[in-house]
């Protein structure tokens, strides 16, 4: 209609133009004919038959206006009525926006996360030809599908690649201490050690001096380092003339080669500061098959797929698995985007995260029409007389449309405020999000704004319009004069709404449930050791300083013993990775008394070099044999400890005490001498097998060290004697990482609690909006029946009876959308899956509790409508009419 | 001219369509004769601006209800005439039976007596 109609416009307008203007003359001719024939002189015949006619002019802008598109012609004379009414109503008014405003803003802010971190392409030229390349393990009895890549592996693969992809890789969790010099204090920070090629493959160059040369990147080279330019800045402020002097890493010269630009943003470990070439830093790990320590990034070659790509690489590694049929050498490689593999862990908790904005969004909406309907309704006389004396259909939606659209637009305006607050306040929080600080707002966000406020405008204003057809308008004319079953079907459309917001409500309601209940129990899980009064810190011996293992173990020794002199502490232990700190490395094992495994199989435990009295400083309990003694030192100290869960595994109904385990590189063999409990690696993570070895054979150099405090003496505040300890041994040493086993734990768990307490945070606000809706309509129901009410009640109606009526009135569409909101829940609820740890999504108390807290709500947002229904008074009641 | 009116153009506006539709029913015209129509069989209450005829006439023909061609007018002069088509003709019933609903409410909410058969 509106096309034919512009098609018109364009092409006949003047035609039509024309044809009017003769019309219009043969019709004041017709008239002064008359006007003549009457009597009159031609002159006054001619005047009163314009007269008659009135404005010409005015007909041609009529049928000008008539035949132009009446949304535009007609905004300006509407939104300005439009902004009158609203300000009227001043509580409706701002309820609508602030509801408008809290689902476009939610949503805006969550579209902006997920555009910047999951879809928009990493900051490197030419970044879509980027490919992480890992190994993989399809045939051991635990698969690992994602395995970083061995050293020697890469050469392998890099060899046979050269003309389809420049391959580079990169280990990015490693670390120095940076010796203290120009009286800044020693401290330990995170580094990567990187193939030379690396910034080339990325196609980043250093902003200051110059990048890794395959001539620094070899055992015998001096040693290089690339500063990160945030650490340039806060170590060195920014000193200009920086490359060329030299920095001491864990107690070695390296010399500053280049700076990297401040836009260089690292995503495999957004803490590293520093770079340093990988086959300088551990000649071992570069020609070894077997220890899995790099991430593999390839930049494809004009023509190569990353599906041939890992055709390829998998092939040589099929061949490198036959050449070295050891257990420990994976036999597959598999790859994905360089994109992908920086943000896989969050995809799935960003798109939850989105989907619950868009469910509140929808019902804001839903809410808003609703209001919307609630004013028509009490405006309804007055539009179904506009519309008998010929206000037409369109003008009433219109006017419903303008409406909505302007509480959107406010709306929108509101939203994008608290869209920046709500990421500016991200970008301020801790929370580990892979490329964070690429989060702004852009013109994308702000054409998702408009986009989004005119959609969500529509849908307020076309919903209430759906009850508006001519008919129902009539009934409400004729039904005026005796009000009782009046608005029924206005009040249907709002039953509509309402069950609908129910529905969604729940299963917002679950999602959050089941988050939260899974972050709970996180929060509660046991850790396998003493949590509370614990103080844990990091700290790494330099190879430099400490190059005999004697000089670590007095350190070791000494160290305890001055700490478990401190007052106020009430034991200490070392151990190389204390309870959910992270993985800390793992060996393969096999039982020198069991027959050797088939070929393919292969058992790993974690590792831990721990002082004997670790596990009772952490309170881990001995579940059978002895703990290490402080005997066992250096090389003759052939024993091991193994967990609980190890026993359970691999010595089913046998003794394992004076069992050997040959393990590690070097294949040497201890003896088990104790059990003990099970404890976490991480928090997050299945208990994973886990053995001992003396800490005090002195090879380690990362040390974690837990001191749990007395009963009376909070744990924190041995922070800074301990600290002092550590000065006065070693003033070049730094010490990292100061915190309680429970903030670690908290650390370990911010994400999780991040995501459950927003999720919700939507849901209360989906459950007050429904709450809101609820008493809204029921309120408005007992108005529209108050006549009806007290003609019952005048008759003798018992208040009981009229409460559960209305009751029941309001309560059905609870009802309703509490089952479809629990069906579409079922479905909605699988695709947490992957964020719910060690519990399954259809939890039936998370269910329950949601249902009664959903029902308990209903109830009350209905009981005080239904309880003034009941207390009518019937002659008022009647009189109001 | 408000004496002449006695009632508002506005109020007219709804009802317009439905009058041209039932003038045209009778036969073909030209607005002028529909005008006049209008204003003779309602006893010169209804005294249409005859302007206003123009813009309702290409409504109704836009919507299919009428169509036109040019004809000869009574004193000979190339006028435009409009006729009534089938759809036109659904449409007058249509209207004709909501008005009388509509009419009926009225007066009942103006508190009038309305008898049954009232609503010819």
């Amino acid at each position: 209609m509106i096309f034919e109609r512009l098609f018109r416009l364009s092409l006949f307008r003047r035609r039509s133009d024309r044809d009017l203007a003769s019309e219009i003359a043969v019709h004041i001719n017709e008239e002064r004919a008359e006007n003549i024939a009457r009597g009159l002189s031609p002159e006054e015949a001619d005047r009163r038959a314009r007269i008659k006619f009135g404005s010409v002019r005015r007909v041609h802008e009529d049928l000008w206006q008539q035949n132009s598109v009446a949304l535009f012609e007609n905004l300006a004379h509407d939104v300005p009525y439009t902004l009158r009414t609203l300000a009227r109503t001043p509580g409706f008014t701002l309820t609508a926006v602030l509801v408008m405003a809290l689902g476009i803003g939610a949503t805006t802010a969550l579209f902006t996360v997920v555009k910047s971190v999951l879809l928009s392409p990493l900051p490197y030229p030419h970044s879509s030809r980027l490919v992480s390349l890992y190994e993989s393990d399809t045939v051991s009895s635990t698969p690992t599908p994602w395995d970083p890549v061995a050293g020697g592996v890469f050469h392998e693969w890099q060899r046979a690649t050269q003309s389809a992809a420049q391959m580079a890789l990169v280990s990015p969790w490693q670390g120095y201490n940076v010796s203290a010099s120009g009286g800044q204090l020693p401290e330990s920070v995170s580094a990567s050690w990187v193939s030379w090629n690396l910034f080339r493959v990325l196609g980043v160059a250093p902003a200051l001096g110059r990048d890794l040369l395959a001539s620094d990147d070899k055992p015998s080279a001096p040693a290089t380092v690339i500063l990160s330019n945030a650490f340039w800045k806060r170590r060195f402020a920014a000193d200009p003339a920086i490359v060329g002097k030299t920095v001491y890493l864990d107690a070695n010269p390296y010399t500053i080669i280049g700076v990297m630009p401040a836009s260089f943003a690292w995503n495999f470990n957004s803490k590293t500061e520093l770079w340093t070439a990988a086959a300088h830093e551990s000649p071992y790990l570069m020609s070894t098959f077997d220890d899995h320590e790099f991430l593999v990034v390839a930049r494809l070659a004009p023509g190569t797929t990353l599906a041939g790509l890992v055709n390829q690489v998998d092939t040589v590694q099929r061949h490198i698995k036959l050449a070295h049929p050891e257990a420990s050498v994976h036999n597959r490689a598999i790859g994905r985007s360089l994109l992908d593999s920086s943000v896989e862990d969050f995809r799935t908790p960003l798109y939850a995260l989105l989907a619950a904005t868009v469910c509140v969004l929808l019902i804001a909406c839903l809410n808003v029409a609703n209001l919307v309907v609630a004013r028509s309704a009490a405006r309804q006389r007055d539009l179904a007389i506009r519309a008998a004396l010929g206000g037409s259909r369109w003008r009433l939606i219109r006017e419903h449309l303008t409406e909505s659209l302007v509480l959107s637009t406010a709306g929108g305006i509101l939203g994008l405020l608290l869209a920046m607050a709500s990421l500016a306040w991200l970008a301020h929080s801790k929370i580990a999000l892979a490329r964070s600080e690429e989060i702004h707002l852009d013109w994308w966000a702000l054409g998702f704004v408009i986009a989004i406020s005119i959609i969500t405008g529509l849908v307020a204003g076309l919903i209430p319009s759906l009850g508006l057809h001519a008919g129902q308008l009539l009934e409400s004319l004729q039904s005026s004069s005796r009000s009782h079953s009046g608005g029924r079907s206005r009040a249907r459309l709002r039953k509509v709404l309402l069950t609908a917001e129910v529905a969604l409500t729940i299963v917002l309601l679950l999602g959050a449930g089941l988050l939260l209940k899974s972050y709970q129990q996180l929060r509660t899980r046991d850790l396998g050791c003493a949590v509370n009064n614990v103080l844990t810190m990091g700290f790494s011996l330099p190879d430099v300083h400490y190059k005999e293992t004697t000089q670590k173990v007095a350190f070791f020794e000494q160290l305890l013993a001055r700490v478990r002199a401190l007052p106020g502490v009430r034991a200490a232990g070392l151990s190389t990775k204390l309870p959910g700190e992270g993985w800390g490395g793992d060996d393969d094992i096999s039982v020198v008394e069991h027959p050797p495994l088939p070929k393919d199989q292969w058992i790993d435990f974690l590792r831990r070099g721990v002082d004997p009295g670790y596990f009772a400083a952490l309170q881990i309990p001995l579940i059978r044999g002895r703990y290490f003694r402080s005997g066992e030192r250096f090389g003759h100290a052939h024993v091991a400890i193994i967990s609980d869960s190890i026993v359970k595994q691999y010595f089913p109904g046998e003794d394992p005490i004076g069992r050997h385990l040959t393990t590690g590189i070097d294949k040497e063999t201890s003896e088990i001498v104790g059990v003990v409990g099970d404890t976490r690696w991480m928090i997050s993570q299945p208990i994973r097998p886990t053995y001992y070895l003396p800490l005090f054979t002195g090879d380690s150099g990362g040390v974690s060290l837990a001191v749990r405090g007395n009963p009376n003496v909070d744990a924190e505040s041995l922070a800074l004697p301990i600290q002092k300890i550590f000065g006065q041994m070693d003033p070049d040493l730094p010490v990292h990482d100061v915190l309680t086993m429970k903030q670690n734990i908290g650390v370990a768990t911010l994400q999780d609690q991040f995501n459950s307490i927003l999720i919700l945070a939507f849901a209360i606000i989906a459950l007050v909006l429904a709450a809101v809706g609820l008493y809204g309509v029921l309120s408005y129901l007992v108005t529209q029946r108050t006549g009806e009410l007290g003609i019952r009640i005048a008759l003798g109606a018992q208040r009981m009876e009229v409460m559960r009526l209305t009751l029941t009135d309001g309560l059905a569409p609870v009802a309703i959308g509490l089952l479809a909101g629990l069906a579409g829940g079922a479905a909605t609820v699988q695709l947490l899956r992957e964020m719910l740890y060690g519990m399954s999504p259809f939890d039936w108390s998370v269910f329950l509790i949601v249902v009664v807290v959903l029902a308990i709500t209903a109830a009350c947002a209905c009981i005080l409508p239904a309880w003034r229904a009941s207390q009518l008074d019937p002659a008022q009641a009647l009189r109001a009419e | 001219m408000a004496q002449n009116q006695p009632l508002s153009s506005d109020m007219l506006k709804g009802t317009l369509d439905m009058m041209i539709l039932r003038t045209l029913s009778t036969g073909d015209a030209h607005g002028h004769t529909i005008a006049k129509v209008i204003e003779r069989t309602s006893e010169d209450v209804l005294e249409v601006e005859q302007g206003s005829l123009y813009p309702a006439l290409h409504r109704l023909e836009d919507r299919g209800w009428l169509s036109s061609y040019w004809g000869a007018s009574e004193n000979n002069r190339k006028a435009k005439y409009y006729r009534l088509t089938a759809a036109g003709r659904r449409r007058l019933t249509l209207e004709a039976s909501r008005w009388r609903q509509m009419a009926r409410a009225i007066a009942l909410v103006m508190g009038e007596h309305v008898t049954e058969e009232g609503a010819e």
